[in-house]
């Protein structure tokens, strides 16, 4: 799986792209894997209201099913135009 | 629909994409936005970071969208990113349509919903350090008047 971060996921979790093969079948449990790693995942997932994703390039939920070869993104909602 | 979507670091020429969009002559109407970093208190640069790929293919897919709506002839989107100054142009959206009524509506859908989907992220510098903006409710209810 390739996970992507942008603006201050990022910035808190001090890298912007990993690839890893957890055992999860969707987005909820991905975070709940993320936020075991370390101290700066369970910082960067702390509030999920904060928190937007996507899966394979397009907008998706905490239910969103995975697999091992999806691309998935963590970012703040956004803020462009 | 002849369409464009360019994200770039460099300025960009209003005229030019505008002759463009109407070159043809097809297109009775032209209707363009541009958006300007706003000059906010002590704010010295705004810097636009983005998702390479997932940008272009969200903004394609709410071109799509806006062409089921209308009629349009063709639709040009240019988004900055890097570091902006106050008063630098951020965006672009330009819609050429036969007539103004549908060139007006569907440059102000894609303007709304490039806000709430498109996937890019602005940081402010001031004097007291870094701060990523917030998202704005107020756009995600722009956003919503366009829901069917």
């Amino acid at each position: 799986m390739n996970l992507l971060y942008f603006a201050w996921v990022r910035q808190k979790i001090g890298k912007g792209e990993e690839q890893m093969t957890p055992p999860v079948s969707d987005v909820a449990s991905l975070i709940a894997h993320l936020k075991n790693i370390g101290p700066n995942y369970a910082d960067a997932f702390a509030d999920l209201s904060r928190i937007r994703m996507a899966v394979n390039q397009h907008h998706a939920g905490l239910d969103a099913k995975l697999g091992p070869n999806d691309e998935v993104a963590f970012f703040p909602p956004v803020t462009g135009g | 629909m002849q369409t464009r979507i360019r994200i770039q670091r460099e300025d960009f020429d209003l005229n030019a994409e505008v002759t463009a969009l109407a070159g043809n002559g097809e297109a009775g109407a032209v209707a363009s936005f541009t958006g300007h970093v706003r000059k906010e208190g002590d704010l010295t640069t705004l810097t636009l970071e983005h998702y390479p790929h997932m940008t272009e293919a969200e903004i394609t897919r709410l071109v799509a969208e806006a062409g089921t709506r209308w009629p349009l002839i063709g639709v040009t989107v240019i988004h900055r990113v890097g570091s902006l100054k106050p008063g630098d142009r951020i965006v672009l959206v330009a819609v050429a349509s036969q007539h103004r009524h549908s060139a007006f509506q569907a440059c102000e859908f894609l303007m709304d919903y490039l806000k709430t989907h498109a996937p890019f992220w602005k940081e402010e510098a001031r004097s007291d350090g870094q701060h990523w903006v917030e998202h704005r409710n107020s756009d995600d209810d722009a956003a919503k008047r366009w829901q069917k």
